[in-house]
């Protein structure tokens, strides 16, 4: 029965996001758009770009996907869709988790397919690449999932835009950091094996913990 | 006829498959109702009447467990609502919004809302549930071009996916509608109630269905709105 939620909401939002592509390419060209600056504005040094580009790429991926969180709940809770989710009957975790799941797909995942291209920019090696590819695809879905929490604590909060953005931030910290400490390790013929073990622990941990906390903040939102 | 607490109760059936006991609601530091105690039987359709800022929606909110009541117990088939586990199935809450997402289409909507609550949301069911609305010629275009009244026209076809006598809380369900809209909505609410379904509905507009069928509900007396 949970899982029917499951899919039905992860269906919807889908359709509905290929109905609104705009919303769903935003992300991805802020990412895109962000990361080429730096170049631009430190000088095109390989050296200086190979050092700072596994932090860049991740702290443009960081504010890429918080860029379409404070819409994660907004429009469902506008026009009642929300409601009739609670009513539903279905697990609210697994609603939650649909919500963060459709997030990923729509912002983290087509930061993992960019952002190699933009590590060419930053002259990467190609095991850099690999890596920073490797960390997106671990780490762009623990910011979501956290962002679903956060998204969920301000829904109908005024200013609750900035006031997710305080809340999420501090706590994709240590995402950001072993992010890019990956690359950086890599990139100084270090093994990130380590790195790579903490993000990977970190999304276990994320999703375990942050659907139940998502669905928890929905109701003391709503209710 | 009995009465309980401020509200006049009219008993079709022995047992009431809700229960209200003292409820009483605040908003903003202001109690919006006190000791609003009332029971809701199979085969009832309950008109919950008051002034505008009275607490309607909170108190309707409160019934379908979107809300907690500051004070007072509410029970369905004498368990706790929030405990209770057939509640959600038994229940079709449409509130003064639709529901509807705008780049969905008719059917789109409709169908999900129905796959959402476990209802019949198949291909012969959602088209007919339009029909009987008077919807099916706009079943393939997107919410965002329909009209206030036949976005509620589709977020009221949920009534006629029902085939179990559940309990209908409706806000302001004839908002928007024209008269033939009305006429389906009331032909609805009666065959609903015929099968022993429960209504429980706010309106501002006067009923226009047979008194007889209409239990009006008050709140307490003794609040300035």
């Amino acid at each position: 029965m949970s899982c029917n939620g499951f899919i039905a909401l992860a269906a919807r939002d889908l359709r509905l996001a290929w109905r609104r592509p705009v919303d769903a390419w935003l992300a991805v060209v802020f990412f895109a758009v962000a990361a080429s600056l730096f170049p631009l504005g430190v000088g095109p040094e390989p050296q200086t770009l190979r050092q700072i580009g596994g932090g860049v790429v991740w702290v443009c991926a960081l504010l890429s996907t918080l860029l379409a969180l404070n819409t994660l709940y907004t429009s469902d809770y506008n026009d009642g869709s929300l409601d009739q989710m609670l009513l539903s009957g279905h697990s609210l975790v697994l609603l939650a988790a649909a919500k963060a799941l459709v997030h990923w797909v729509l912002t983290g995942l087509p930061l993992v397919v960019a952002g190699p291209v933009l590590g060419l920019m930053f002259d990467m090696s190609p095991r850099g690449l690999a890596t920073l590819t490797l960390t997106l695809l671990l780490g762009t879905p623990v910011l979501s999932l956290l962002g679903s929490v956060g998204a969920a604590l301000t829904l109908g909060l005024r200013s609750g835009g900035a006031l997710l953005l305080l809340l999420v931030l501090p706590l994709c910290i240590p995402v950001l950091i072993f992010g890019a400490g990956a690359v950086s390790a890599v990139e100084l013929g270090i093994s990130p094996a380590g790195h790579l073990s903490i993000l990977g622990a970190l999304l276990l941990l994320a999703l375990v913990g942050a659907p139940p906390a998502a669905a928890a903040a929905l109701r003391i939102s709503v209710l | 006829m009995t009465t309980l607490g401020n509200a006049t109760i009219f008993n079709s059936s022995t047992e009431p498959i809700l229960k209200a006991h003292e409820l009483a609601c605040r908003r903003g530091g202001e109690w919006l109702f006190t000791d609003m105690s009332f029971e809701i039987y199979p085969g009832q359709l309950v008109w919950l009447q008051g002034q505008n800022g009275r607490g309607k929606t909170s108190l309707l909110r409160l019934l379908v467990g979107l809300a907690e009541p500051d004070r007072g117990t509410l029970t369905w088939h004498g368990e706790p609502l929030h405990k209770a586990p057939d509640f959600k199935e038994n229940l079709v809450y449409i509130g003064h919004t639709n529901g509807l997402k705008d780049d969905l289409t008719v059917t789109e909507s409709l169908q999900f809302l129905a796959r959402l609550h476990n209802r019949d949301d198949s291909p012969l069911s959602v088209p007919s549930a339009l029909h009987t609305l008077a919807m099916q010629h706009r079943a393939q275009v997107l919410v965002r071009t329909l009209s206030q009244g036949q976005r509620r026209r589709v977020a009221l076809a949920r009534l006629a996916l029902e085939r179990r006598p559940s309990l209908w809380v409706l806000d302001e369900p004839f908002d928007a509608l024209d008269a033939e809209g009305i006429r389906v909505v009331n032909r609805l609410l009666l065959a609903h109630t015929a099968r022993g379904g429960c209504v429980f509905l706010t309106s501002h507009l006067p009923l226009s269905l047979d008194a007889s069928r209409v239990r009006p509900l008050d709140f307490p007396h003794g609040r300035a709105p």
